[in-house]
């Protein structure tokens, strides 16, 4: 459990990491958007995009290994949306038939296309969040949602709720810890048997853990209460996000990425 | 059970940027009957340590021997299931470990995973001798949820539901931690009773001094993951000032001895409150005489 680093933020200096976490978040959405502008089989828009995030790479000192072990969480998806694509596409000519089964060219270059798209998507989120913290990620979220409040929705609550999740994910997992350490101590055994021995062992562990949220959930309940929070009203923040020219720098490459994407949608496709 | 530690080493999350040396070449033996204190402030890696005498954590391969009785920890084969059923293991705030819905299924726990063939009577012939041990009342709590107890209540079902399973060691790792004085001095009690029945050997990880000098027949001093002496309490609190520098405690007669000496009083005592008491009783006796 020791070893799951959530969140995966690359701690460094860099021209990335003091952006904004605002911006970073629209420039992030604003490059999956880019990403699913790109028309069917013109793979050059790709190949920008790919070219955009090996510059961000760069600009952000981290290594590149990093945003590629990010994909390795989705691998089975990718593997198994291309075989869908494969084998079940009825599109184009067909290549090669066995059975049932028919291989088409339009089957193959949707199952490059779709690949090609979530792990573009993949590694553009993870450089998000390898380069801003959760805390950044939390309040930039906050801040971006603050037009909300006009139609009453409790932006500060959503944002505290969102924060206090991330700040304990850390204590959970030293706290499952000790339970499993705990029952394996009493002859617990969570390694063998079927599936459904499995999730029963399971139960040792899910009730102390469940029983001990609730605690700490009150035990800072009270904490709050001592020190007199009473939500948003009248709140100053202790680290003020604002606009530097890096997030001019970076709007600006997404904008051009954006028109680089539309301008390679007529350009170099492969024609079916 | 005899354990022996040579040169035990634990890195923990090894190579990552968190690496952490929590014990570095740890060689200590523990004699079958002893009761063994283990202190050292926060993260100087006594609970690490015990987690490696029941195979919750591995050694490290730099280690060259690390031995419960006939069990070889380094071996990968070594059946830690058995071993876990013969070293048992109470952590600190034990009662956090509870789960079941009644306190008798709680406590059985244990004996179901470590002799599944126990019939239900014997089950709950050993469940009675367990919760009576620990001083509660067998047909008054068995069928209660263990959530509705009292705090103090739950430590004693939780560390019922350790005993239950015989162990010949039972390594305790600040058990006394939040518990009043009452609690405290009984919880001691309790430990005298099992350590005089089928528990063999007792080792435990204390902040409390006074009852370390009381209770331990030796005591390991662990700084910075290592062990930095193996001392029975009479000889290792007599120097009040090294420990105190090391961010550790002396019982009260350790201070009062100290205080003494200085002005020009020696008392050679083990540092239990009797013999400490009596020692100066003498010593003042002595002087009225002459």
């Amino acid at each position: 459990m020791k070893d799951v680093a959530f969140g995966q933020y690359y701690p460094a200096e860099s021209f990335v990491h003091k952006m904004d976490p605002r911006v970073k978040i629209v420039l992030s959405i604003a490059y999956i958007v880019a990403v699913f502008l790109v028309r069917e089989f013109y793979f050059l828009g790709f190949a920008a995009a790919f070219l955009f995030i090996l510059l961000t790479t760069l600009f952000a000192r981290v290594p590149f290994l990093k945003v590629l072990k990010s994909i390795k969480a989705i691998l089975f998806f990718v593997v198994f949306s291309s075989i869908l694509q494969v084998l079940f596409n009825r599109e184009g000519t067909v290549l090669a038939k066995w059975w049932v089964i028919e291989i088409t060219n339009v089957g193959l270059l949707r199952a490059a296309h779709i690949s090609l798209r979530i792990v573009l998507i993949v590694m553009g989120t993870a450089l998000l969040t390898l380069t801003t913290t959760p805390v950044e990620i939390a309040d930039g979220i906050e801040s971006l949602l603050t037009p909300l409040k006009w139609v009453k929705f409790p932006v500060h609550a959503f944002a505290l709720i969102m924060s206090i999740a991330l700040r304990f994910i850390p204590t959970l997992m030293d706290e499952t810890d000790r339970i499993i350490n705990a029952q394996k101590a009493r002859g617990a055994d969570f390694e063998s048997g079927n599936i459904f021995k499995r999730i029963k062992a399971l139960i040792p562990i899910l009730i102390p853990l469940l029983i001990s949220s609730f605690r700490r959930a009150d035990e800072l309940g009270d904490a709050m209460d001592a020190r007199c929070y009473s939500g948003a009203k009248g709140r100053t923040k202790y680290k003020k996000m604002r606009l530097t020219y890096r997030d001019f720098i970076g709007f600006l490459l997404t904008a051009g990425l954006i028109v680089g994407i539309v301008f390679l949608n007529g350009v170099l496709g492969v024609a079916v | 059970m005899r354990i022996v530690a040579e040169n035990l080493s634990h890195i923990y999350s090894p190579k990552s940027k968190f690496a952490v040396a929590a014990l570095k070449d740890v060689s200590l033996t523990v004699e079958e009957g002893e009761f063994f204190g283990i202190i050292g402030h926060t993260g100087s890696g006594k609970s690490t340590f015990v987690q490696h005498l029941n195979g919750l954590l591995k050694a490290d391969k730099g280690t060259k021997t690390l031995r419960v009785g006939e069990f070889d920890l380094l071996d990968k084969k070594c059946d830690f299931k058995k071993l876990r059923s013969r070293v048992g293991m109470v952590f600190q705030y034990p009662e956090y470990q509870l789960f079941a819905d009644t306190v008798a299924e709680d406590i059985a726990f244990a004996l179901k995973n470590f002799r599944p063939e126990c019939s239900a009577e014997e089950v709950a012939r050993l469940v009675r001798d367990a919760l009576e041990t620990v001083g509660l009342d067998y047909a008054e709590v068995k069928d209660k949820s263990p959530f509705d107890l009292s705090g103090g209540q739950k430590r004693r079902v939780a560390i019922a539901g350790v005993i239950v399973a015989r162990p010949e060691i039972l390594v305790l790792d600040e058990p006394v931690a939040g518990l009043d004085p009452k609690g405290k001095r009984e919880f001691f009690e309790l430990l005298h009773k099992l350590h005089k029945s089928f528990v063999k050997t007792v080792i435990i990880i204390s902040h409390d001094m006074d009852n370390v000098a009381e209770h331990c027949t030796r005591v390991a001093v662990f700084d910075g993951g290592r062990v930095i002496s193996v001392a029975p309490p009479k000889e290792l609190f007599c120097d009040a000032d090294r420990l105190i520098s090391l961010g550790l405690d002396v019982p009260v007669t350790g201070y009062l001895a100290a205080e003494l000496s200085k002005n020009g009083v020696n008392i050679d005592t083990d540092f239990t409150v009797e013999d400490f008491t009596n020692k100066v009783l003498e010593k003042w006796r002595g002087r009225e005489e002459s």
